[in-house]
């Protein structure tokens, strides 16, 4: 099990307990534990509801071409933006902590 | 745009219908295509609307080229090659097709058919309506300004239909993507003058249009600001000037007769959230004994809709749309008994 901390757009934290043994991704999660996260798309890259702000210095793995188009598409992007969906749960990310972008995505 | 349908008129109540059909599926996704085989096995005519321009919804307009591994009986198939077979596999059951038209709002007659009218007026007249509307309509994304509403069709447009409009214009356009570059590249031959806002330095677009848009900015023929954001509008009834920030918080006005936002598509659910129907979590709410709408005579199938224990699946949207078609067959026949037959045995005798 790992923690993450999801701060939602009212800037509450949450702190979200998750076993990393279950090919979740970041998206899936925040749904499992009923965040405001839409996941329009069903995890494939395609819309960018799922838009998150990555806060904690961990290493995350390089966008794929598919994210880096969406979120050149997507709105109040910042240079931590990624896509939740894009963030596979494993354990060396054990204390992220992201922040979800505002509605309009 | 319709194909495949007669031009009907309505004796009794002396409407015009364009199209007149046992099933009318609203959505040419996967679920809807299957649905006009079930049905034809059953001997209901289906008629189909999409606001795509193309039949099979996502997997054609989205991933064509991705692979699907959970369909049963093929160990691997492109999306693309899916909507191919599922088009071939209902061809025996002509179904009609309104295509690039949005299916927009709905009235029930007083002999319990549907009158569902599309956006660009085309009416269509059917005893059973199925919504097999995956995501909902793909419409374009607005950038989150807060006064851009205001300025829609009065010098905003998130669509280019006419580009003669444009003629010796100021225009501003935004994105990066293929859209962006291609409609700055075009339109910078047909406007006075043409600025492009991009938020990054990078483009996204194909190698080629990048570099037709550098040469361009270089010549002077159109003005590229990137890293920059439009973030304000300006004018007293149409669109005057718009205020642009760059990320150093800078702010530029400049003055322009139309903004363009390109960003691509977003799934939307339209319209039909309008249509009295139970929705919970951006999706219909259905009885599964035959994914049955609150509203009797409505159905809805596939992604579009919500029961407990659902999954976004194909496979499960085509289990949902051959159950529907029978609960459909006996509001359409309600004195008569329906008998399940075997392919195999009958095989598939198509509509004349």
């Amino acid at each position: 099990m790992i923690n993450i901390t999801v701060i939602d757009r009212k800037g509450e934290d949450h702190l979200l307990e998750t076993p990393t043994d279950m090919g979740l991704n970041l998206m899936e999660l925040c749904k499992a534990y009923e965040l405001p996260v839409l996941g329009t798309c069903g995890g494939m890259a395609l819309c960018s509801t799922c838009h998150v702000y990555v806060l904690s210095d961990h290493q995350l793995k390089e966008m794929t071409e598919d994210e880096e188009i969406i979120l050149d598409q997507a709105f109040s992007v910042r240079d931590n933006s990624r896509l939740g969906c894009q963030i596979h749960l494993s354990d060396d990310l054990d204390g992220l902590k992201v922040q979800l972008a505002p509605d309009g995505n | 745009m319709i194909t495949n349908s007669a031009k009907k008129l309505h004796d009794s109540a002396n409407i015009h219908y364009d199209v007149e059909t046992d099933i009318l599926i609203i959505g040419a996704g996967p679920v809807g295509l299957f649905t006009v085989f079930e049905a034809g096995l059953v001997k209901l005519r289906c008629h189909l609307i999409d606001t795509l321009p193309m039949p099979g919804g996502q997997l054609t307009e989205i991933y064509p080229k991705k692979p699907i591994y959970d369909i049963p009986g093929f160990p691997e198939i492109l999306a693309g090659d899916l909507v191919t077979n599922l088009m071939k596999q209902i061809e025996p059951f002509k179904p009609g097709f309104t295509l690039g038209e949005r299916a927009e709002k709905i009235e029930k007659q007083n002999d319990g058919r549907f009158v569902v009218t599309s956006n660009k007026g085309t009416v269509h007249l059917a005893s059973v309506v199925a919504i097999a509307g995956g995501l909902g309509c793909f419409e374009p994304r607005k950038p989150p300004i807060a006064n851009i509403e205001d300025f829609e069709d009065k010098g905003v447009a998130y669509i280019i239909k006419n580009p003669e409009i444009y003629a010796g214009k100021k225009l501003l356009i935004a994105g990066g993507g293929d859209s962006a570059l291609d409609w700055t590249i075009y339109l910078s031959n047909i406007a006075k003058e043409v600025t492009m806002v991009h938020r990054r330095t990078e483009f996204r677009g194909a190698p080629d249009s990048v570099e037709k848009i550098k040469d361009l900015a270089e010549s002077g023929k159109i003005n590229l600001i990137t890293n920059a954001e439009v973030v304000n509008l300006h004018g007293n009834g149409h669109l005057q000037s718009a205020s642009i920030r760059k990320t150093d918080d800078s702010i530029l006005t400049q003055d322009v007769d139309f903004f363009i936002p390109l960003f691509g598509l977003s799934p939307q659910l339209g319209p039909i959230a309008d249509w009295g129907l139970n929705i919970s979590k951006n999706a219909i709410d259905v009885d599964t004994f035959d994914y049955s709408t609150n509203v009797p005579g409505i159905y809805a199938i596939g992604d579009i809709n919500n029961y407990p224990g659902k999954l976004k699946l194909i496979l499960c949207g085509f289990h949902e749309a051959t159950l529907m078609v029978q609960s459909a067959w006996k509001r359409i026949n309600p004195e008569r008994k329906l008998t399940l037959k075997y392919t195999t045995v009958n095989g598939v005798q198509g509509f004349e």
